[in-house]
């Protein structure tokens, strides 16, 4: 009987750290089974893969910075309003004739001072909470955006601007047909989760940024500037906002008042989903990729099956109750001695 | 004996004050090196105040630090880190979802060049980590295991072996039992002694009696912020200790 517990008891132990690190990846692969067999002719189609990408693009870039700001026990509310605004600020310079050059780094330069914004007002400011300072810049930013483009769209822009949320790599050489292109944001990406991969796990910034969210005092004792790398953190997290809103951009061609409202709590949705922790320290970027996913997937396959909105609505928020209760039971297991 | 040579690190005439609140005052202490100083004293006698006068995260607000006879400026816990005088906190200082070896070189961490960029070693943190480890006796499962998985006791070696990993010549402790249970003060103990024979100076602050009597060659005890009593663990008792701590001579 105790040799039993014991066999289990270890068995236990040895699949914990892979359930902790992939078991999110397990989840997104039952779901794409699932809709494989409810639309089997659809769902996993060139074309509604590669929809599918082209819709969580930009989304992936929020959750992305989102999720670092999480790593440090924060919080940004106002992903969603720099992107309006980076993409406000980008159709203005764009109408205004600017070269395709300084039109595609706009947004960019845009959503970092956004976020450097955040980061010193933060620290400087000494606010209780993140919270309070992305709160109010939730509302600065998209009313700043409104202000600046008359709270009108702006539509129209040329195809270099436009490249990376609508460009396609043509597969052609490789023997597809013509339908069976790349979307250039997917390939961004991969490559900008590939970065910030190697940044929070293989460099010291990132190291000291999981520190900070597992204890702050220790990051301070061991003489690591914690208000710098916050100030770095929220900076990028901006930054990724930016590229999120030249993506949004190039789908669909216009600046407009709407855009990225509540996306914020998208983003948010999908680093909880993918196993990130609010009380910081906790989380990995393969997880925010599969909780985007997920979310995304999720999108499409109700969409496929005409399940009205409203019922996603719901889905998503039981599927976000869901992952963060398996995560609470798996850590009761874990901690089982 | 070792009064004739410089003390390793010595404090002289350390005042702090928190706006009108005065926590030392005039406050003078000095440890040599593979000595053991215990600093006793009730609570808010300014014990931790000095500590943290000690290892930089304060400011004094007069009077003077000397370390290997030099007088520093201490500005941030960085200042005394690199002049070996390391501390070892009460809440221990670190983090739980980070694994032993990064802990221990939290800050401070080994790494390797690619091209231009700097990445972290991990191989090299672990092999530093388990040759640090073994040099100090502590046992744990693996430095690869996460600091939140330890027991108490192994936090408290973490946090030493954390303290001693880059040559300190100078170990503060807070408190450094006081978390603890019972079978694991005597290794931490063990521990503070083999600290002192590799000609380590620790200085260690404690409420029990036990750990001051089994490890510190000499005691001072603050009284509200000041220099009460101070005298060498053979010419003392117990009784006598805990007297100068309510303020009685």
């Amino acid at each position: 009987m105790e040799d039993k517990d014991k066999k289990i008891e270890s068995l236990h132990l040895k699949l914990m750290p892979y359930l902790e690190k992939y078991g999110i990846l397990l989840l997104l692969v039952i779901m794409i089974l699932v809709m494989h067999i409810l639309q089997p002719d659809v769902f996993l189609s060139w074309r509604n893969v590669t929809n599918v990408f082209k819709q969580i693009s930009w989304q992936s870039m929020l959750a992305l910075g989102v999720f670092m700001v999480i790593v440090t026990a924060g919080i940004d509310l106002s992903v969603g309003s720099i992107m309006m605004l980076s993409l406000m600020i980008l159709a203005v310079v764009a109408k205004a004739g600017a070269p395709w050059y300084i039109v595609v780094i706009t947004p960019l330069i845009a959503g970092f001072l956004c976020g450097l914004f955040n980061g010193l007002g933060i620290t400087l400011l000494r606010m209780p909470h993140p919270f309070i300072m992305t709160l109010g810049t939730l509302y600065i930013f998209r009313g700043t955006g409104n202000l600046i483009s008359g709270g009108t769209p702006i539509s129209g822009f040329t195809d270099e601007v436009r490249y990376l949320g609508h460009g396609r790599i043509d597969l052609q050489w490789l023997g597809l047909e013509k339908s069976q292109y790349l979307p250039v944001s997917l390939v961004l990406i991969a490559i900008v989760y590939i970065i910030f991969w190697i940044f929070l796990n293989h460099s010291k910034t990132g190291k000291w940024i999981y520190a900070i969210g597992g204890n702050p005092n220790a990051a301070r004792a061991s003489g690591i500037n914690v208000n710098k790398i916050l100030v770095i953190v929220y900076s990028l997290c901006g930054f990724l906002s930016g590229i999120g809103a030249l993506i949004l951009a190039g789908r669909t061609d216009s600046g407009y008042p709407n855009a990225g409202l509540q996306s914020e709590l998208d983003a948010i949705a999908a680093c909880i989903i993918g196993g990130a922790s609010f009380f910081g320290g906790r989380g990995t970027v393969l997880g925010v990729f599969a909780g985007v996913m997920i979310m995304g997937i999720l999108r499409n396959g109700l969409n496929l099956m005409d399940v009205s909105s409203f019922w996603q609505q719901v889905l998503i928020g039981s599927i976000i109750v869901l992952a963060v209760y398996i995560d609470v039971l798996r850590r009761d297991l874990g901690t089982r001695k | 004996m070792s009064s004739t040579i410089n003390p390793l690190l010595e404090a002289k005439g350390i005042t702090k004050y928190f706006g009108t609140i005065t926590a030392l005052e005039n406050v003078n202490l000095k440890v040599h090196a593979g000595e053991c100083l215990g600093v006793v004293g009730d609570n808010g006698a300014g014990k931790s105040t000095l500590m943290k006068v000690l290892s930089g995260l304060y400011k004094p607000s007069a009077g003077s630090l000397f370390f290997q006879g030099k007088e520093e400026i201490l500005e941030s816990p960085r200042d005394s880190q690199n002049l070996g005088l390391e501390m070892v906190y009460q809440d221990l200082a670190l983090a739980g979802n980070l694994p032993i070896g990064e802990n221990i070189f939290l800050g401070r961490e080994p790494t390797k060049n690619l091209g231009f960029i700097k990445l972290l070693d991990f191989n090299k943190i672990k092999e530093l980590t388990n040759a640090h480890l073994d040099k100090l006796k502590i046992n744990v499962k693996s430095a690869d295991q996460k600091v939140e998985e330890l027991s108490g006791g192994q936090r408290q070696a973490v946090a030493i072996a954390r303290s001693t990993a880059f040559n300190a010549k100078v170990v503060i402790m807070d408190e450094p039992t006081a978390a603890l249970a019972i079978k694991e003060v005597g290794k931490v103990l063990d521990l503070i002694n083999s600290l002192k024979k590799t000609g380590v100076g620790v200085i260690v602050i404690s409420h029990r009696m036990d750990d001051i009597f089994t490890v510190c060659d000499r005691v001072m005890a603050l009284f509200q912020g000041t220099n009460f009593a101070e005298a060498n663990l053979s010419n003392t008792s117990r009784d006598e200790v805990i007297g100068w701590i309510m303020g009685k001579k």
